[in-house]
């Protein structure tokens, strides 16, 4: 229904999902990239990537040089460090990082020494290498997502083997005001790039390559047409709207696929890869060179905003000054794009892998939003959304915490691509409602995750105590019913054999006596295992007395009693059976003594381990 | 700290309300050049009592007051309920409702946003049921009057209920279109012959046709600003005409025709003005469209079969009460999702 509607309906009343706020990007595409001056010191966080921290190898006081190994990846996810330039590691400590939490995290401090001397650098000649060394050099070549998700890409690469990629994506659209990375860096380097991708397929095995960019960066698509001249690759123009660069809105406006919710896109057949990444791997093939250096846009309120190829490790500071400095009325600094970055904790955080942009901030330049006002439900936001989620719902659950109902709503559909708090008249900050809400369910799926599988033990753990216990008793009933069946057998035959029964009833009768009777010793001995059960169990508790033994006086009173009853039947002249008997019963009933002692010390020792496990 | 998006565009609720008064400006003209110059009377009367009742409520409730008043939406319900009311309507007819749209199905709901009734179509309907007879006594547009008044006359009218000494209460006064042919058909006229009558215009009311089109052009311009969608017009005036053309042409002397009903009553202002209210409206594109269509449908079997002239009121609040269900019921397919 709604697809016949929508054939229908004129391109004027289609949705258009996204925004476009004003772009900003001419500011810092004045001026070619620039390579920045050796900074005083270069700080290297040791998390520039998704995943785990890489291993140090290097010490404090020990000189390096440039492109030297400093930190090895640990695990699959994880990325390696190298040293940007020639120097003297002056500290392995925690330093300020640029994130948004503004905590520390491990960092090397380098000095440079000012020689810039290269380390050793091995080049592979991709075309002719097996794909299984390329990847491995590939795992210690630090390369990372340079589009800002920074995940390993040694790992979206070696992915090949499992998934079958068919198509390639390159990320350029860059969709985010101000920054202009990517668009310098396809303008000055498109031949690079260019050779990349074809890396890029090669590794993957992708039947294709599509090139995804905005159509505001005619300059950087007319490079990169002419560098792919007499290539099997193409270029989509996408329109210049807000988050087309997002990898799944990217891949279905390139590829016309739309990556299910629950599906990464590398199980869809493609694989998206940005730019700048690609580049990347070029230049570490064709000359060896790890990851040590990426452009930068350093626009917002700076004298000459500029893009700048920046070391790993470098101040901001150092960065903003060869842009001739911030204005005074430069209030902070924003990591990122001002639709989805965040505020710098501090002007003195090092450039990693992830800082595509900086912004100096003025209050002329992002004015503090006025005070949120009721929502009107006018559901702009949910007409803007691109991924067709209701803001103004998700808001409310949101708000009322009523995080189940917003699950409901596909909140974890939510890109946080901000889209609702630009078009919002009420300035309601929707996007921190939603990360807010996102991350009280994952902390509550956490704690229910965790009760769950404490319960799950402890049942798990008392069924066991149960089920040993039943056989337990079962298998001591047996062994009772046996022995006593054998011991009766041996008894009547010696009767038999002693003297000619008085009546045809006698053996009869003294046979189901003896079954009688075997029955209740097993039933003794059960009601015996139940008592010491029970014992142990108060005895954990540590409300039982110690002592267990002697606490058959009753039972061997029955017994007393059952060998009268058995007198009384007539079998008391052949004395010996019984006694035989009776022997082996006591044996028997120690045994059991011996066994519910064991088990009391087990259960004890199992509630201890239990214990210290709830403790922890 | 993750503040971002730093940046945004987007009217402000004040805005949004400003331009929705703009459009009924031309409504608002025509409809003293047609009725004469006391609806102006009525709109500031009402305009008032709405900021000062809002303003009484938010102190009261303890919200700061300064905003809220410069939100503008008290205004909107204001304007909104004082064109709707008959002209020349006496002012405590015109305080009464504005009170109650205001404190009851506004303020005490919450506020802005949070009201679950078009404040203006409550304060309309109590009117309705508590004064039917007021209510529908509408003064003749100044062509079709015996005597005309002036616009001190029409003051003097709204706060006196006195006319000047020669003139009578029948002679300023006249059954709507839509109340006539109700009377009429029901005294087993045909419709060609109620038509005869001197009220009825080209398509509707005469002169009320008029005002009907100067909403009209109110509403393409809220469209053309983004302040509405086409939804909840297209759909509202889809179905009242669809279910109007069904009865017409099962019986033309019994029915009246699509054009009559739009552009008779409150059809176009409720298309552009009441129905669009956000608020108490559905988000989802085709929860609008369900939405309109039944406030459509609804207003046209309350005015052929209910005991009122006309529906839009009634009909607006039925479907109010629907929107939960409606909104639950339509979400739109999210990116990535089966439908």
């Amino acid at each position: 229904m709604n697809a016949i509607l929508n054939f229908f309906k004129p391109d004027f009343l289609k949705q258009k999902r996204g925004v476009h706020p004003p772009e900003h990007k001419a500011e810092s595409t004045q001026l070619p990239i620039a390579k920045l001056a050796m900074p005083q010191k270069l700080v290297l966080p040791l998390r520039q990537h998704i995943g785990n921290m890489p291993k140090i190898l290097v010490s404090v006081g020990e000189h390096v040089l440039k492109g030297q190994l400093l930190a090895t990846p640990e695990c699959t996810v994880s990325a390696a460090i190298h040293a940007p330039t020639s120097g003297t590691i002056l500290s392995i400590a925690d330093e300020i990082i640029p994130h948004p939490s503004g905590l520390p995290d491990k960092c090397i401090t380098l000095i440079p020494d000012g020689k810039d001397q290269w380390a050793n650098l091995t080049m592979i000649d991709w075309r002719n290498a097996p794909k299984e060394a390329l990847i491995a050099s590939l795992c210690t070549s630090g390369i990372v997502g340079l589009g800002g998700a920074t995940f390993p890409t040694h790992i979206k690469l070696r992915s090949s083997g499992k998934s079958n990629i068919q198509t390639l994506v390159i990320n350029a659209a860059e969709c985010e005001p101000y920054i202009t990375c990517d668009d310098m860096l396809m303008r000055e380097h498109a031949e690079e790039i260019v050779q990349g991708i074809e890396i890029a397929q090669y590794l993957l095995g992708a039947e294709k390559s599509v090139i995804g960019i905005e159509d505001n960066k005619s300059i950087a698509q007319q490079a990169m047409q002419a560098a792919l001249t007499g290539k099997p690759i193409s270029i989509v123009t996408v329109p210049t709207l807000y988050p087309s660069g997002d990898a799944r809105q990217l891949i279905h406006l390139v590829s016309g696929i739309e990556i299910p919710h629950d599906k990464r896109a590398t199980e869809m057949g493609v694989q998206v890869f940005n730019v700048a990444t690609v580049r990347a791997l070029y230049r570490h093939f064709t000359f060896g060179e790890p990851a040590i250096n990426r452009v930068v846009t350093v626009t917002g309120n700076v004298a000459q905003p500029q893009n700048f190829e920046v070391l790993f490790g470098t101040p901001l500071t150092a960065l903003t000054q060869a842009t001739g400095g911030a204005k005074p009325d430069t209030t902070h600094y924003i990591m990122g794009g001002p639709m989805m970055g965040f505020d710098l904790p501090t002007p003195e955080v090092p450039i990693t892998k992830a800082t595509n942009c900086i912004i100096a901030a003025s209050p002329h330049l992002f004015a503090p939003p006025p005070p949120a006002m009721p929502c009107i439900r006018c559901a702009r936001c949910a007409e803007a959304c691109p991924i067709q989620l209701q803001p103004q719902e998700l808001y409310w659950f949101a708000k009322s915490d009523a995080f189940e109902k917003a699950r409901d709503y596909k909140l974890f559909d939510c890109i946080e691509c901000g889209v609702c708090t630009y078009v919002c008249p009420s300035n309601i900050p929707l996007v921190q409602y939603f990360r807010y809400a996102k991350s009280e369910v994952i902390a509550a799926d956490k704690a229910k995750e965790a009760a769950d599988l404490a319960r799950e033990r402890n049942e798990f753990r008392l069924a066991r105590i149960e089920r040993e216990k039943q056989e337990r008793a079962q298998k001591h009933a047996e062994r009772a019913l046996g022995t006593k069946a054998e011991a009766a057998k041996a008894a009547s035959a010696k009767t038999d054999a002693a003297n000619e029964a008085p009546t045809t009833e006698a053996p009869i009768n003294s046979a189901t006596d003896e079954a009688a009777k075997a029955a209740k010793q097993a039933a003794i001995a059960a009601a015996i295992e139940r008592a010491k059960a029970a014992k142990a169990a108060a005895d954990a508790t540590g409300l039982a007395p110690k002592n267990t033994a002697p606490a058959n006086p009753a039972v061997q009173q029955e017994i007393a009693e059952i060998d009268a009853r058995r007198k009384n039947v007539g079998l008391a002249n052949t004395n010996e059976a019984p006694m035989t008997a009776d022997a082996e019963k006591q044996a028997k009933i120690a045994a059991a003594i011996a066994r519910a002692k064991a088990a009391k010390a087990e259960a004890e020792a199992a509630k201890q381990a239990q214990n210290l496990e709830l403790k922890e | 700290m993750n503040r971002s998006p730093y940046i945004s565009d987007a009217p402000s609720v004040s805005m949004i309300m400003l331009k929705v008064l703009l459009a009924l400006v031309p409504g608002i003209f025509a409809y003293a050049w047609i009725y004469g110059g006391g609806i102006l009377v009525t709109i500031a009367l009402a305009t008032l009592t709405a900021l000062a009742a809002e303003a009484a409520l938010l102190k009261i409730r303890q919200r700061p007051i300064k905003p809220h008043l410069m939100d503008l939406s008290a205004v909107v319900t204001a304007w909104l309920l004082a064109l709707a009311l008959p002209p020349l309507a006496p002012w405590w007819l015109i305080v009464v409702g504005t009170l109650f749209a205001i404190v009851i199905a506004k303020q005490l709901y919450g506020g802005l946003g949070y009201n679950p009734f078009n404040p203006a179509m409550v304060g309309y309907a109590v009117l309705l049921i508590s004064f039917p007879l007021i209510m529908t006594k509408w003064s003749a547009p100044l062509i079709l009057a015996q005597t005309k008044l002036s616009f001190l006359d029409q003051l003097y009218f709204i706060f006196n209920q006195v006319l000047p000494n020669d003139i009578k209460v029948d002679a300023i006064t006249s059954a709507t279109p839509l109340d006539y042919l109700k009377t009429h058909l029901k005294l087993n006229q045909t419709l060609s012959e109620i038509s005869q009558a001197p009220i009825f215009g080209v398509y509707g009311a005469k002169g009320g046709e008029v005002v009907t089109g100067a909403y009209l052009l109110g509403g393409l311009y809220l469209i053309q600003q983004r302040i509405i969608g086409w939804h909840l017009p297209t759909a509202f005036l889809g179905a009242l005409s669809a279910i109007a053309l069904v009865f017409y042409v099962a019986n033309p002397e019994h029915f009246a025709s699509p054009l009559f009903h739009l552009t008779s009553g409150a059809s176009l202002l409720c298309a552009f003005f009441i129905i669009t209210d956000p608020v108490s409206g559905p988000t989802t594109p085709r929860g609008k469209l369900y939405f309109a269509a039944g406030v459509g449908v609804l207003t046209y079997l309350i005015r052929v079969y209910g005991g009122y002239p006309d529906g839009v009121a009634f009909a607006v609040l039925i479907m109010n009460m629907c929107v939960p269900l409606i909104d639950a019921h339509t979400q739109p397919r999210v990116f990535g999702h089966e439908k």
